[in-house]
């Protein structure tokens, strides 16, 4: 059993809720180590993917992870909130929930809208990406991976580098890593910091190579160039010189120190080529994680039973 | 005739603070003096409650014309009644904007045949508020506006307010500035900083007020134009327009008691978006800070930036909700609570806050509680418990940052022109 009735952020979970979680997960990989899970778990349980920001990686995510629990599973889109079309969101959750669904998985491009669409349903809900606030499943996939290679998540050091201010993924990954006792320390020019460090537990930097050197994972974010309105930055060739994660720096890494990235990644912009294809770099195994945790997520909080799994 | 008995009376304008009668007679005092007895007058009992002069809401938000879904003079006029209110000032961004005579006439009139509160509206400074081009000030003046603002937002160029403020410096006006550089703003909704952070949204920062209450005092000082800051809310902003009183200026200020007694720690995971105004709630510093202010006088009103919504507009998600809270009914409850609560702000400050200083700033005939005077007189329960919910609400629209709070004072009485316009 997770503290908590819905995923909607890091910051709510316990370090048990998240050992559970990855625990589950990992009970869900097979001999060869294939997300396989259980068929049947989920059967007759109907969960909506509610994306109202178009995604491709997270959704395909969620859907392989509900089909390898044989979830019924209803996929929805929408270029942006149902306001715009007239109906509230919250008409629509209504209406969605009156045809008896179990769970909501959704994507917004506004932050707050999982908790607006818990306040409408009986059902669950998950969040897979709430605007600038957070990505839990994201958090969870990323822990994953990091617990797999250290084989624990405390005492560790990890630099979050890239536009910090507009990333959800700092948002849930920075507060969790602290809950499970690692130092976090967030990397980006100024234009690109996040207004109060403090709140997540963190430190914060412009000098991406005073840190470098005493990180156990560096963990690129996509720097969204779509997102850079008043050009917070001159040019992607700056960025990559002062902050992307180059072959001198790879070489400067901490031995057995690795590379996290959430994808897609921006090649020649935050990672070079020599990097993303370095042994150290994890980014498929994140991938690879996602289902794993998402089966693992969706399985506890419809009432799954942790020991009966693991 | 009406007979006010036994109430405490307090005008600090004709230094009065004591427990008196008050004789109304053909919408004026006759007599305000201990025991009267005038057995023809029909007596409203005052024992234990607190008498003010009429009390003004210089910053509220009426929506009529054109946004009636939201408000409309009736029902707004009810809530300022309910809440305690004598006169309001009404903000120019309905639809159309009120950029000309007719339009204040329309308001003013519009007010007058609902009769529960005296409107006094403010003209837009410039043409629908656009920021480009002067709005027909004198033929508004002439309508009876009682100053002027592009409230909603300010007036981007420099050269354009520059313009506005020695434009209406020939008449006896003040502006009323917004002050926001709407490319610092840019898309944030709530204060940059802790809040930004940790509700993952855009962020408002204080610098992005500060910038413009800076330039509008240097062009009250270049252009002499009395200038009003609305709905203060950071320390630096206050500490901007305290240096400016000290140098002489005709620079005054308001505050809501949305940034004096929330701050940006109670927008909490739930994203309520009542607590969604602009500007932004800020830190328990600047609400400390804003306080202060009220209490050492460098803040001459409360205002309640009354700021009605419809249902639909506030239940999504908080970054597509309208901006701005309901407040006409909540400011004297929570004031009186406060009150209560701290000791610190006394019935003369408090009249001074919602009475004096903003008939003078709006340049309207003085109120007081002496023979002679006009009868708007508010009269206040300090004990009596109010409870905020949308029964309690009589504006359109219950989109009250308060909602669900227990205060205790309300005005039980209220008296414009002689009229009772509210009574519990």
């Amino acid at each position: 059993m997770l503290s908590v009735e819905h995923l909607l952020d890091t910051t709510s979970l316990t370090a048990e809720d998240i050992t559970q979680i990855l625990d589950v997960a990992a009970s869900f990989e097979d001999k060869e180590g294939r997300a396989s899970g259980r068929s049947g778990t989920l059967a007759g349980r109907t969960i909506v993917n509610l994306f109202l920001e178009p995604s491709t990686r997270t959704r395909s995510s969620f859907e392989l992870a509900e089909k390898r629990l044989s979830a019924d599973v209803l996929n929805m889109e929408g270029s942006s909130s149902s306001v715009v079309k007239g109906e509230s969101l919250a008409d629509t959750i209504q209406t969605i929930s009156a045809m008896d669904v179990d769970m909501f998985v959704c994507r917004s491009r506004y932050a707050g809208t999982p908790q607006l669409i818990t306040q409408n349903t009986n059902a669950k809900v998950i969040n897979a990406g709430d605007g600038k606030h957070q990505h839990p499943t994201q958090a969870l996939l990323d822990l994953y991976t990091i617990r797999e290679h250290f084989g624990h998540l405390d005492n560790l050091k990890v630099a979050i580098v890239g536009d910090l201010s507009h990333s959800r993924v700092c948002g849930s990954l920075a507060p969790a890593l602290k809950t499970m006792g690692s130092e976090v320390v967030l990397v980006a020019p100024p234009t690109f910091q996040v207004a109060d460090p403090a709140y997540f537990g963190a430190t914060q930097t412009a000098h991406f190579d005073e840190v470098l050197d005493s990180c156990d994972v560096i963990y690129l974010l996509r720097v969204q160039l779509e997102r850079m309105e008043g050009a917070a930055i001159p040019s992607p060739r700056e960025y990559f010189r002062l902050y992307g994660l180059d072959e001198a720096r790879l070489k400067r890494m901490k031995e057995g120190a690795i590379i996290c990235h959430p994808g897609p990644l921006n090649r020649g912009m935050e990672i070079a080529a020599e990097s993303a294809d370095a042994p150290n770099a994890k980014i498929l195994s994140q991938v690879h994680a996602g289902v794993l945790t998402r089966m693992a997520e969706m399985y506890l909080l419809l009432g799954g039973d942790a020991d009966a799994v693991a | 005739m009406l007979l006010l008995k036994g109430g405490h009376a307090h005008d600090p304008q004709i230094d009065l603070d004591d427990v008196i009668d008050i004789l109304i007679v053909d919408g004026n005092i006759a007599r305000a003096e201990k025991n009267i007895d005038e057995p023809d007058a029909q007596v409203v009992d005052c024992t234990g409650l607190e008498i003010t002069p009429g009390l003004v809401d210089m910053h509220v938000h009426f929506r009529d014309p054109g946004l009636e879904y939201k408000e409309d003079i009736a029902t707004g006029s009810a809530a300022a009644a309910h809440g305690g209110f004598t006169d309001v000032a009404t903000m120019p961004n309905t639809d159309p904007v009120c950029d000309t005579g007719a339009s204040v006439a329309y308001q003013r009139a519009r007010g007058e045949e609902v009769g529960l509160v005296n409107i006094h509206p403010i003209g837009a400074l410039t043409r629908e508020e656009k920021g480009e081009s002067l709005a027909e000030i004198g033929d508004m003046v002439l309508a009876g506006a009682a100053g002027f603002s592009d409230d909603g937002h300010g007036v981007q160029s420099a050269s354009m307010m520059r313009t506005c403020m020695k434009y209406v410096s020939q008449f006896d006006r003040t502006v009323i500035a917004h002050c926001e550089v709407d490319d610092l703003s840019g898309k944030g909704v709530v204060n940059a900083g802790r809040a930004s952070t940790r509700l993952g949204m855009f962020g408002w920062p204080g610098l992005a007020e500060e910038a413009e209450v800076a330039r509008d005092i240097a062009l009250s000082r270049s252009t002499g134009c009395p200038l009003h800051i609305a709905h203060i809310s950071t320390k630096r902003s206050l500490e901007l327009v305290r240096e400016a009183k000290k140098e002489g200026l005709l620079v005054t200020c308001e505050v809501t008691p949305l940034h004096l007694f929330l701050t940006e720690d109670d927008i909490t995971d739930t994203y309520n978006t009542n607590l969604k105004v602009n500007p932004p709630l800020r830190t328990k510093e600047d609400a400390e800070a804003l306080l202060e202010g009220v209490l050492d006088g460098t803040i001459d009103a409360v205002v309640s930036d009354h700021a009605p919504h419809a249902a639909h507009e506030k239940d999504c998600e908080f970054e597509l909700a309208a901006f701005g809270s309901v407040g006409l009914e909540t400011t004297v409850p929570l004031l009186l609570s406060y009150m209560a609560k701290k000791k610190l702000l006394d019935f003369a400050r408090f009249v001074e806050l919602l009475a004096i200083n903003p008939r003078a700033i709006l340049r309207l005939r003085p109120v007081t509680l002496a023979p002679g005077s006009v009868a708007s007189i508010t009269v206040l329960d300090s004990q009596k418990k109010v409870t905020v919910d949308t029964e309690y609400l009589q504006s359109k629209s219950k989109n009250s940052a308060f909602l669900g709070s227990t205060l205790q004072g309300a005005a039980v009485t209220v008296i414009k022109d002689g009229v009772i316009t509210y009574q519990s």
